[in-house]
């Protein structure tokens, strides 16, 4: 017990005082670190969301949306690519249906040059030559194409790779500070915003799909089928709540549109006549062209304006628009009009995602939370330390020195791994005080015990250390296995709490039994004692 | 300087007398915690059923008009708000159910959302929104089925871990000494409808580690006290074994209470419940490893044997302990 050797010391000390360095930084938050010397750490925690306040939204996207997207695509190449074949290729009676799409080609003559092209469509665009499509022909004239699984999950993949990229775009625009946009498993994409003023306008504007297209009004479409939402052929019925006629829907030409995906820019204006709210957009070039050539073609004729599925306004096409440019009017506020150029100049959703799991803490309710539990743990811990002298003298103390070096060596080992400190987490670390103690309660205990039964000092600190360290260690064996399934299977705020309580295990452990094992060492060389107050 | 000694050196209490009547206790106990669980129910928060919870506080108000607030909410058309004060007399939390059919239409949450919050906002003007939470039926379900298996999970491990470190009857002694906290905390929740939630789960596996830890340090006074005392009879040996590790029971107890108090006392409002199911789990634990954990081992006949290798057994006779020791 006696023979402690300096380069132990050495070692021991050295990895308590860069512990504690590395813990400086975080227990001063905010900007007076940032005046240290530069060869200090830097690394600080980061506050969780529900100590620092701010919104954390869980979005998730429909697989077999991307599959309907898809297929829509697929049909209208099918489509071109026959009416491109030479001789043109007749086909009738398309259909989509559970995910598949089929139609039926005329002429049999021409089913193995409607097959011949049809194939590019079918292969993937990665260089592996995985096809992404089965063609089958059933009963010599119907093709049947079906999205094979490789395919569409990599659809899947690429739509959410392009919606985490426009998320990322869209919070950026809106000029918030540090957000985190993680995708999460295969359909689901977390964003987390810290000091949100306004959780709805974030949702609004994250869940809006934001696919603009410009279609041909048909106004030749009785009104009475329309509003039944019967189209005519060649037509399709949206809704528009705003209709000035009254009607709650509109048909539409289904071809001869174009969409409004090819943008180079969108911003928030109004309009010169009725000083209203509007979005002003620029076109690309290409964009530009069709749509100056769509104006051109339709003077005096309204074309409706459709966002996410929905008319917003259906403005007559007064003259031709060359320059590239147009205004959206619809019923705006100057907010959504805003939110409405953010979206439309980050780019449109590939696929539609839902909130579905929301969690949002206001500021004040998150420097509460840090303000009563910093009380809390000034005064647990406090009241453990007093318990502790009380009871154990002189090993209480040492006790003590261990379990403050401990709550500094959890700080700095979270701060080295960026950890994040969550309010469940600042409940661990009170915990973590109560049970820390727990080493030195067995290993005094069992002091006493030896020394009760007779054992001289030195033999019964030494017996003490070495049969409490067996149940030490199982002990905080079985709290680590606990811990360990809270952070696999725990989510949000309490994995924090369960970060804390292993690194606290870990760091506890150290500190109780080791850095106490030393100290009483090197006091018992010292002073040699005869007795032992414990 | 004379130090607190908080159980005195000569403690010999016969525990393990009582062991009959504190199991029969313990599973009346048991028992009557499912039966609360199960007429009762659980009050699950919106992490594990989905829906919607608003915390909120009235900053010119001393009291939240929780009455008008649940008549006003319901008046929505949602249905019947669970409105709870949280903290202060002037904060509340206003929870609702998922709306009917959310589950096709994900949207629906997203519009009770708005409603109730812009009445509040109209309504209340000096109303403080502090905090959302919503849940959609789909995420809920995961939450449950993650926080089920992390206890069922880590049970399992735990035992498994005992059984190799120790011997299977001291496995199957932890066991039910963990079956017996977690029925318990289930029956507190149910009797006090306290919010289940995220936090509870984590409490629930803290006291899981709390109570082994508990388990663990007896348990290996029995293996220690099973190898020096080879005559001794088994129950005396288990007495013994509780009383000698009696004063650390106490003390470690005692530091983890008090840094609980302080939690109860001065700590966030969030995480009361938490701390309140914490609280009572360290008595939870700490009684069923005296008198679930060890009585186990009479009855699964946990002998001296039973950490002897059978090739060197019997052979260290003379490592049998003084019996002036035994008391």
């Amino acid at each position: 017990m006696l023979d402690f050797p300096r380069w132990k010391v050495i070692s021991i000390s050295l990895l308590l005082a860069f512990g504690v360095l590395m813990s400086l930084p975080s227990l001063f938050f905010g900007e007076s670190h940032k005046y240290w010397p530069t060869f200090l750490p830097d690394e600080t925690i980061n506050l969780g969301l529900d100590l620092s306040g701010g919104s954390h939204i869980l979005l998730e996207a429909d697989p077999a949306d991307v599959g309907e997207t898809r297929l829509e695509t697929m049909e209208e190449s099918v489509r071109a690519e026959m009416r491109r074949a030479d001789p043109r290729i007749n086909i009738g009676d398309i259909s989509r249906k559970d995910g598949t799409l089929s139609f039926m080609v005329r002429d049999s003559t021409q089913v193995d040059a409607a097959r011949e092209a049809l194939l590019p469509l079918t292969t993937g665009a990665g260089l592996t030559g995985q096809r992404d499509w089965d063609i089958e022909v059933r009963d010599d004239t119907r093709f049947v194409v079906t999205p094979t699984s490789a395919g569409l999950e990599n659809a899947v993949d690429n739509a959410m790779d392009t919606a985490t990229d426009v998320i990322r775009r869209r919070i950026d625009e809106m000029g918030t500070r540090e957000p985190t946009i993680i995708r999460q498993g295969d359909t689901r994409i977390v964003v987390q915003v810290p000091g949100l003023e306004d959780p709805e306008a974030l949702k609004k504007l994250l869940g809006q799909t934001a696919k603009l297209d410009f279609k041909l009004v048909d106004f030749e479409a009785d009104p009475n089928a329309v509003s039944e939402g019967r189209p005519p052929v060649g037509s399709q019925i949206f809704p528009y709540p705003d209709n000035p006629a009254g009607l709650p829907n509109i048909a539409v030409k289904r071809l001869g549109g174009i969409s409004g995906d090819k943008l180079t820019d969108a911003a928030q204006g109004f309009a010169p006549e009725t000083n209203a709210p509007v979005v002003n957009i620029t076109f690309d070039t290409e964009g530009g062209a069709k749509f100056a050539r769509l104006t051109q073609n339709n003077v005096g004729r309204p074309f409706a304006i459709i966002l996410d599925g929905e008319v917003l306004s259906a403005p007559n096409i007064n003259e031709p628009i060359l320059g590239g440019s147009a205004q959206i009017s619809g019923n705006f506020t100057v907010e959504s009009a805003n939110q409405l150029s953010i979206a439309l100049r980050s780019g449109a959703l590939p696929v539609e995602l839902q909130v579905v799991e929301e969690r949002t803490v206001g500021p004040d309710l998150g420097a509460d939370s840090i303000r009563k539990g910093m009380i809390a743990a000034i005064i647990g811990t406090s009241a453990v330390l007093a318990f502790m002298i009380i009871t154990y003298g002189r090993f209480g103390f040492y006790a003590n020195f261990a379990l403050t070096l401990n709550l500094f060596l959890i700080l700095g080992v979270m701060a080295m791994f960026n950890a994040t400190l969550t309010l469940p987490g600042i409940a661990g670390f009170i915990l973590t005080v109560g049970s820390a103690v727990d080493a030195n309660v067995l290993i005094n205990e069992r002091i006493r015990e030896e020394r009760r039964r007779g054992r001289r000092v030195v033999q019964a600190v030494e017996v003490g250390y070495k049969e409490a360290s067996r149940a030490i260690f199982d002990a905080n064996i079985t709290n680590v296995i606990a811990g360990l399934l809270l952070f696999i299977f725990g989510s949000g705020p309490v994995r924090g709490f369960a970060v804390v309580l292993i690194i606290g295990i870990v760091t506890s452990v150290f500190t109780a039994v080791v850095v106490t094992r030393m100290l009483v060492a090197l006091w018992l060389r010292r002073t040699r004692p005869q007795e032992l107050v414990i | 300087m004379k130090l607190l000694k908080l159980v005195p050196d000569d403690t010999n209490i016969a525990f393990l007398k009582w062991r009959n009547i504190a199991v029969a206790i313990s599973i009346l106990m048991i028992i009557g915690s499912m039966a609360l669980v199960a007429q009762r129910g659980l009050n699950f928060g919106v992490d594990f059923v989905g829906g919607q919870m608003i915390r909120t506080t009235f900053t010119q108000t001393t009291d939240a008009p929780i009455t008008e607030l649940r008549e006003k909410v319901g008046a929505l058309g949602y249905g019947d708000p669970t409105i709870q004060r949280f903290g202060e007399p002037n904060e509340v939390s206003i929870r609702m159910k998922l709306p009917d059919g959310a589950d096709q239409d994900p949207e629906l949450a997203n519009t009770m959302a708005d409603e109730i919050t812009g009445m509040l906002k109209t309504e209340y003007p000096d109303v403080r929104i502090d905090g959302v939470d919503s849940v959609s039926g789909k995420v809920s379900e995961e939450l449950l089925s993650k926080g089920v298996w992390s206890l069922v999970g880590a049970m399992l491990a735990i035992t498994l871990y005992i059984w190799i470190r120790f011997e299977w009857q001291f496995g199957a002694g932890a066991l039910f000494a963990l079956f017996h906290d977690v029925a318990l905390t289930f029956g507190f929740f149910a009797l006090t409808q306290l919010e289940f939630n995220l936090n509870i789960v984590a409490a629930l596996l803290t006291i899981i580690g709390y109570s082994l830890n508990d388990t663990i340090v007896v348990y290996d006074r029995i293996r220690e006290n099973l190898k020096k005392y080879r005559k001794m009879d088994i129950i005396a040996l288990l007495d013994l074994s509780v009383n000698e590790t009696l004063a650390r029971t106490v003390m470690t107890s005692l530091t983890m209470l008090v840094a609980l108090v302080a939690l109860i006392i001065w700590g966030p409002d969030v995480i009361f419940g938490f701390a309140a199911a914490m609280f009572l789990g360290v008595f939870i634990g700490t009684y069923s490893s005296v008198y679930m954990a060890a009585p186990i081992l009479i009855w699964l006949k946990v002998g001296p044997d039973s950490f002897i290798p059978p090739e060197t057994g019997g052979g260290k006779a003379e490592r049998v302990g003084g019996p002036e020791e035994v008391g």
